[in-house]
């Protein structure tokens, strides 16, 4: 049932916006065609005004996951989270998730493929991803799109918040499952 | 950002060289500067479709529609937001479309949203408190389904995949409230922005 209604809302969400915003736009007398395409316009030079950015966050990105340090970061955890009943496989996501989403899911789906589904780290590892998102890709592209590049309190923020989401995760998953 | 990024690279190539995997850190270069192309240049189709019809709402009055329903609530994160600005509706839009998963929509709403927000910055270079706060509710990636992961939990026959909703939703939201709280926290004390008082 729930499920069902799930599936019915990830697939009508965006039809229903879509015709919601043209047949207001028609009722209005907007036109249509002319306003999409002047709005439409932006696309390439807002994708392009982000490279720069990207590409800081990006190479710096791959280069710290390809020296290793994420594997003795999370060397140098695996005792501490272990009191909290956090097991060893889960700690790479913790440490990438704010760094890139495709790693953090690639390192789930390998959890989940080899340790199975009734394993608790598969669920742990499940709720970490399925609740966060990547600060640093966000960060650069947002703020990338419109030149800003003094960040203020913005990245602290957002590294709190993600701190806190793993604490959260570890908590919820440790009392449900 | 600037000790955060001499950080990531200084470390990167000290633990590459202790690791002996220098020829893999050198090698990432090439291959993140290539991606971080291809991801920009796949925004570009995407982008300029939601801009076009974001274009269509704002001129029909929907975006404003949807500013005054949420007003409430937005006066408060965003104060320094004119009431006439389409940047509350945008926002509306950007949290929406990311509660329902829809991030390929999102995104460019988000941009469109801080491009709004940019016209009313005082200094351009620097983001203002709206700006966090825009940023804090997007990294803090609240969402009602997480529908990767529950593809990924049927692909290797998880029993009741939807079991993992509540727990998800839980811990998201509580990321979320942080987020949002926090970044009003640190408007209080942080630095103001250059032409502030």
């Amino acid at each position: 049932m729930f499920q069902a209604l799930m599936n019915i809302i990830s697939l009508w969400a965006l039809p229903v916006i879509l015709i919601l915003i043209l047949t207001i736009g028609l009722f209005r007398k907007v036109p249509l065609y002319e306003t999409f395409t002047d709005g439409a316009k932006e696309g390439f030079q807002v994708a392009v005004n982000i490279i720069p950015y990207l590409v800081a966050i990006i190479v710096a990105i791959s280069m710290l996951r390809a020296s290793g340090v994420i594997e003795m970061a999370g060397n140098a955890l695996a005792p501490l989270l272990h009191y909290f009943n956090v097991p060893a496989d889960t700690i790479p996501i913790m440490i990438v998730r704010s760094l890139s989403g495709s790693a953090a899911l690639g390192v789930f789906s390998d959890i989940a493929h080899s340790l199975g589904p009734d394993n608790y780290a598969t669920k742990l590892a499940a709720i970490m991803v399925g609740s966060s998102e990547t600060t640093f890709y966000v960060l650069a592209v947002y703020f990338g799109a419109v030149g800003i590049s003094k960040l203020r309190y913005a990245l602290v923020v957002g590294l709190i918040a993600d701190f806190i989401g793993i604490v959260a995760a570890i908590s919820v998953c440790n009392w449900m499952f | 950002m600037n000790y955060i990024f001499y950080f990531l690279i200084v470390v990167s190539i000290i633990a590459g060289a202790i690791n002996g995997k220098l020829t893999d850190v050198v090698n990432a270069i090439l291959s993140g500067a290539e991606l971080s192309v291809k991801v920009a240049f796949s925004l570009i189709g995407i982008m300029a479709f939601w801009l076009g019809m974001m274009k269509i709402a704002e001129k029909s009055g929907l975006i404003e529609i949807i500013a005054k329903i949420i007003k409430p609530v937005t006066k408060h994160l965003f104060k320094e937001v004119p009431e006439q600005s389409p940047a509350i509706g945008d926002i509306a839009m950007n949290f929406s479309a990311n509660a329902l998963g829809l991030a390929n929509a999102a995104t460019p709403i988000g941009i469109k949203a801080m491009e709004e927000l940019q016209k009313i910055n005082k200094d351009k270079k620097s983001a203002s408190n709206a700006m966090c706060m825009l940023l804090a509710m997007n990294t803090a990636g609240f969402q009602l389904i997480p529908a990767t992961v529950i593809a990924v939990l049927i692909g290797i026959g998880y029993k009741n995949p939807t079991e993992i909703i509540a727990p998800t939703l839980l811990v998201t939201s509580i990321t979320f409230f942080s987020a949002i709280t926090l970044a009003k926290i640190f408007e209080k004390f942080w630095k103001p922005q250059k032409g502030d008082k």
